[in-house]
């Protein structure tokens, strides 16, 4: 451990080995170290786990025993049929998901901003927080209720429109899959978003609203030339986020709302590397080739976080690290 | 106004799916499938309710998920308040790795399978811990009492110091006192976490008895069959009979807003704390 020497009374005592020095602190030492080896139990023993994506993994023998094979399920992976459908599907539902269901909770927040009335925007919010507080589980229960073909109200609304004819069974329509997916998201999480984003609003020098009103700029146009710069740090913090995660396009939303994966009719327009990994390892048990493409997963990830970041730092002067 | 009219929509396009769900759940079965049910019941029923509390499996699901939120938040809370304390002094040796080892969790992980062989390792299938265990420490709840730690006058500290307290005194009957907000806000998010999981249980847990709710809820969601089920379940002989006013999806209903409910309950509550804690949260470290 290269920590320095902290500017604690012990230092002063002149140089103590390190033990005896951790000692003295031994009940400091004693709430972190637990918590510490913890975290290496539980999330560095599974880090150590993916070697398993190269090897011929098998439970009897375990990794110590399993025959090493290389880029062996790496290679399977890239080259089978689902490769190329499964990326297509991760990359459209996350892409849709930042076009959609990132900057929804920036317009509400924007939306909240305006509303004087103190009353309403605590209703409105206390609604719309809501959501975010209940299972994936019970939004497919909503879900599916609303689109049901018996006596589901989407369907008696657009009948009621004349914008159908006779009820539509939307949710085994592969083409709605997406547009189901992406509006249950915003409706989940638009709400609770916002919060960050209200947040930052508020922190906005009120001054510079006066000196712009003064300058005879308009409320729609203070929102472009105040609010939004104000914030955009905020908003490009959550966005560097948004595009580490864009390989996780989701995977508790798509399972639930195709029947835990069961779905068949809508494999092609609903899985995506977390669903495929869940699949092929736990539904297959081909445990080596799920870590590959897993691992393949992660690697991206870091890799785009790493850039995004680094591309913030370097046009915007922002960064998480 | 226009604003005032789409947010005022917003808030009904939120609320209509628990209404419409929660009226679904009084109407009877075989008269909801007309459709037409929006706001109000048409033929009104506790049926279905009747039906879903008389079932054993749900109420030993309800009683599982109850103690997992329960256990799991004070235990999480608990352990990563230390360990935060602790992760707030400057003078922890040691502090940087093991900050650095925290928060690589963050980013990267070994994920599904790796996790998944190692729980079977660790003998943790089909073990009421596995709900509990893996969250015990949260390196983002770590980071939010880390924060909150920091930000707490030195001198709070002093006089429990002149008294010859170690810092387990200290933590305990100065800093955890004066840390209700933080508390409050990162307890309800853990065990609304612990309330909705429904995953772990899915892949770790065989046993019908130590199933969660929403487990069991995702289980009968998606089996057709349900209303049948629940039926033998319950030791109601005359399914046709039944079927009349509880079908199906009168049942799923039922049992949604019953899982549902105890969330929506706690919610108004800690509402005035989560603010506060998802902003401390959002700070970049």
């Amino acid at each position: 451990m290269n920590t320095p020497i902290p500017a604690s009374v012990h230092s002063r005592r002149g140089k103590q080995a390190l033990p005896g020095r951790m000692l003295r602190q031994w009940d400091l030492q004693l709430m972190a170290i637990p918590a510490v080896l913890f975290i290496l139990i539980f999330s560095y023993v599974p880090m150590y786990g993916l070697v398993m994506a190269f090897q011929d993994y098998n439970i009897f023998d375990g990794i110590s025993g399993s025959p090493w094979v290389g880029f062996k399920h790496f290679d399977m992976f890239f080259n089978s049929p689902d490769f190329w459908l499964v990326m297509k599907n991760t990359l459209l539902i996350s892409f849709l998901k930042l076009l959609f269901v990132f900057p929804a909770p920036i317009l509400l927040a924007l939306m909240f901003n305006e509303v004087r009335n103190v009353a309403f925007k605590r209703v409105i919010q206390t609604v719309t927080y809501l959501p975010h507080f209940i299972s994936w589980v019970i939004v497919a229960g909503f879900v599916s209720t609303i689109l049901a073909v018996d006596g589901g109200s989407m369907n008696g609304l657009l009948i009621r429109l004349n914008l159908i004819t006779e009820p539509v069974n939307w949710l085994s329509i592969p083409e709605y899959f997406r547009t189901i997916l992406i509006s249950a998201g915003v409706w989940k999480e638009i709400g609770f978003g916002s919060i960050v984003y209200l947040a930052a609003i508020a922190g906005v020098n009120p001054h510079l609203y006066e000196a712009a009103s003064i300058d005879g700029a308009s409320r729609v146009k203070q929102i472009f030339t105040i609010t939004i710069p104000s914030i955009a740090p905020v908003i490009i913090i959550f966005l560097i986020l948004a595009i580490g995660n864009i390989l996780n396009a989701g995977f508790e939303d798509i399972l639930v709302l195709t029947n835990n994966g069961n779905n068949a009719i809508l494999t092609d327009v609903s899985e995506v590397i977390d669903t495929y990994v869940y699949r092929t390892g736990i539904g297959e048990q081909r445990y080596s080739f799920a870590t590959a493409a897993g691992l393949f997963k992660s690697l991206i990830n870091v890799i785009l976080l790493v850039t995004a970041n680094a591309a913030a730092r370097k046009w915007g002067n922002q960064s998480l690290w | 106004m226009i604003n005032y009219f789409l947010l005022l929509l917003l808030a009904l396009v939120t609320f209509y799916p628990f209404w419409n769900t929660l009226v679904m759940s009084f109407n009877i079965g075989s008269d909801t499938s007309l459709g037409g049910i929006t706001f109000w019941p048409r033929a009104f029923t506790t049926e279905n309710y009747k039906v879903v509390f008389s079932n054993d499996q749900f109420f030993q699901s309800l009683l599982i998920s109850a103690a997992r939120a329960v256990s799991g938040t004070l235990l999480s809370i608990f352990f990563t308040a230390i360990f935060a304390y602790s992760m707030s002094k400057k003078e922890l040796i040691g502090r940087s790795g093991y900050m650095v080892t925290a928060v690589i969790t963050m980013y990267f992980s070994g994920g599904l399978i790796p996790t998944y062989l190692w729980m079977r390792e660790l003998h943790l299938f089909n073990n009421f811990w596995v709900l509990i265990i893996p969250g015990l420490i949260s390196v983002w709840n770590m980071i939010v009492f880390r924060t909150f730690f920091a930000e707490l006058p030195e001198g709070l500290e002093e006089s429990a110091k002149v008294d010859g307290c170690n810092h387990f005194g200290i933590f305990f009957r100065i800093v955890l006192p004066v840390s209700g907000p933080v508390l409050a806000t990162l307890s309800l998010f853990t065990a609304v976490y612990l309330w909705n999981e429904w995953f772990y249980a899915g892949i770790y847990i065989n046993n019908q008895n130590l199933l969660p709710i929403q487990t069991y809820l995702m289980n009968v969601i998606n089996s057709n069959s349900f209303a049948e089920q629940m039926a033998q379940l319950t030791g109601t002989t005359n399914v046709q009979g039944m079927k009349s006013t509880v079908t199906s999806k009168s049942l799923q209903m039922a049992t949604l807003m019953v899982a549902t409910i105890p969330i929506i309950m706690v919610y108004p509550f800690v509402q005035k704390y989560f603010v506060k804690g998802v902003l401390v949260g959002s700070l970049k470290e």
